[in-house]
């Protein structure tokens, strides 16, 4: 009696199926609870590999439900890859279609955060351009300039108070969310990410740059957007915190 | 991606080492005795950049390393996944370590990676596999690699090697060395019934190239027999230095690795285990 992989395969996905006929004990009888424990290190080696991946959802949700999610999770999305770094890239679509978290439609977005923390720890080391250009840049020239951000960037963008509860779930003392829209820049100034809430208009200007447009374009698109749009005070942000890597003039990519 | 770390380590020196943890990074730079080399899961350092790449180029300047792999499923009935050999070169190129080891298992089915390195049956069938699948991890990777032997839980109806002739095989048929992990043949002995030191006297032990020791679970099966599992949580049992030490008699001292992964202990913990390997080399060595 052989065995190949799927059947192993699909029995240790699926606790309901029977253990496959050919593995056996040292005295030929079926292998039971030998084979559970191969069954029980791939469903707990991956729910602790998502637990460590997505810490602020664990907290949300608690042990119990969390551990239950997983347990669905793993085996609707197995790994496709041996880089447990990045597993658990669907869990934002997963819980938007989880039923028993339909009531937290918050969760996606702070998975979404976590995501982006945990790319931007792993993201290639680019050094940033020195601040300076930027200010000696004369206006109509930056106005044209295009950026490029540094792999380790990203902006998550909310309808939900993420940074507010991102913070509430990782800092000690730190203040109740508020039920607000919030955009979230995630940034790498050395080896540790750094989570900023962005000012209004923030996020649409760095997402329109992220897409191509020019300085000046994006500029125009925020400030027609909101009013208050302070640049100033991101220009420290992004710069404080190693995120632009390039400066092109022109048409120039 | 950084500069490449310095080529300075051609072999491990025939002491201990142990599987490196970030937590112990400044610890380790501190005073690492006795501790002499460093081993890690290459699936871990396959990020672009960050800290995990940064400590690996910081501590390559002082020791040597082993990279040892577990998402290669060598003995996976699918094809090895291009990507993942192409990650495991570029690591390897970079880091230029002294070893590179993998596992006589399978964890990857079609397009699914399990997280586990799971048990495949001894046939000729399974052999020839493995050995086509090594002999392109040698090209591809451009070195030769050593292939550890598994913990297992349940055996195979269908296999007709013994695990040590089939293991013996591999390694006259691909020229890839052996890698002799001393908890998994105690557990595995234990989990089948069978002698853990007539296992290692079958062992084709002049192929082996490292060692390793380890922490393990106990359970029992559905009679009641007890059923050991490989969790690298604890520190190791005497039973298994006593196996070491009869082991190194045998074939002289080796660049042994003390394994921590789970509930892993500060570092004065993990290098009192270091120490106790470090007291049996000594030992082999006069």
């Amino acid at each position: 009696m052989s065995v190949d992989q799927t059947q192993f395969t699909d029995a240790l996905l699926n606790p309901k199926l029977s253990v496959p006929k050919g593995l056996v004990d040292p005295e030929g009888r079926p292998a039971g609870k030998r084979f559970s424990v191969y069954r029980n290190n791939v469903a707990v080696s991956l729910t602790e590999v998502l637990i460590g991946a997505f810490p602020v959802i664990y907290r949300l949700v608690g042990d119990d439900f969390f551990r239950a999610m997983a347990g669905v999770y793993l085996r609707k999305h197995p790994p496709t890859s041996a880089l447990m770094m990045f597993y658990g890239d669907e869990m934002p679509g997963f819980l938007e279609e989880f039923e028993p978290a339909e009531n937290l439609g918050y969760l996606p977005d702070v998975a979404r955060l976590e995501i982006a923390l945990r790319q931007s720890y792993h993201g290639e080391d680019v050094p940033p351009i020195q601040p300076d250009i930027l200010q000696t840049l004369p206006v109509d020239r930056l106005m044209r300039a295009k950026l490029l951000f540094a792999p380790t960037v990203r902006l998550v963008r909310s309808r939900w108070p993420i940074h507010g509860i991102w913070l509430a779930n990782t800092q000690p003392d730190a203040p109740k969310p508020e039920m607000k829209a919030e955009n979230v820049l995630v940034t790498r100034p050395e080896f540790d990410p750094l989570v900023t809430l962005l000012v209004p208009g923030a996020g649409l200007f760095i997402d329109s740059l992220t897409k191509g447009k020019t300085f000046g374009e994006a500029y125009d698109l925020a400030a027609e957007k909101v009013e208050s749009f302070d640049l100033s005070a991101l220009l420290g942000v992004l710069l404080s915190s190693a995120a632009i890597t390039k400066i092109t003039e022109g048409d120039s990519q | 991606m950084l500069d490449a770390a310095r080529h300075m380590f051609d072999s491990l020196p025939n002491r201990p080492g142990v599987g490196y943890k970030p937590q112990h990074f400044s610890d380790i730079l501190a005073d690492p005795t006795p501790v002499e080399w460093l081993e890690i899961h290459a699936e871990n350092y396959m990020g672009d950049g960050g800290r995990p790449l940064a400590q690996l180029r910081a501590l390559a300047e002082r020791f040597a390393f082993s990279v040892h792999g577990v998402g290669l499923s060598i003995g996976g009935e699918s094809p090895l996944n291009p990507e993942h050999l192409a990650r495991l070169k570029h690591l390897v190129n970079w880091l230029n370590p002294a070893r590179f080891s993998e596992h006589l298992a399978w964890s990857t089915h079609e397009t699914h990676f399990l997280n586990d390195l799971l048990p495949m049956p001894y046939t000729q069938a399974t052999l020839d596999r493995v050995v086509e699948h090594i002999d392109q991890v040698q090209e591809i990777v451009g070195r030769r690699m050593l292939l550890e032997n598994p913990s297992s839980y349940l055996a195979f109806a269908e296999s007709t090697f013994e695990e040590v002739d089939f293991l013996a095989e591999i390694a006259k048929r691909t020229g890839c060395g052996l890698l002799l992990d001393v908890n998994n043949v105690f557990v595995s002995a234990t989990n089948q019934k069978t002698d853990p030191r007539a296992y290692i006297d079958a062992f084709a032990l002049k192929h082996v190239g490292e060692i390793h020791l380890g922490g393990h679970d106990e359970d029992e099966d559905d009679t009641g027999a007890p059923l050991l599992i490989d969790s690298h949580g604890k520190e190791v049992i005497d039973p298994v230095w006593a196996l070491y030490e009869y082991t190194i008699e045998k074939t002289g001292p080796l660049p042994t690795l003390i394994e921590w992964d789970n509930d892993v202990p500060d570092w004065p913990e993990l290098a009192a285990e270091a120490a106790r390997a470090a007291k049996i080399l000594d030992k082999v060595t006069v």
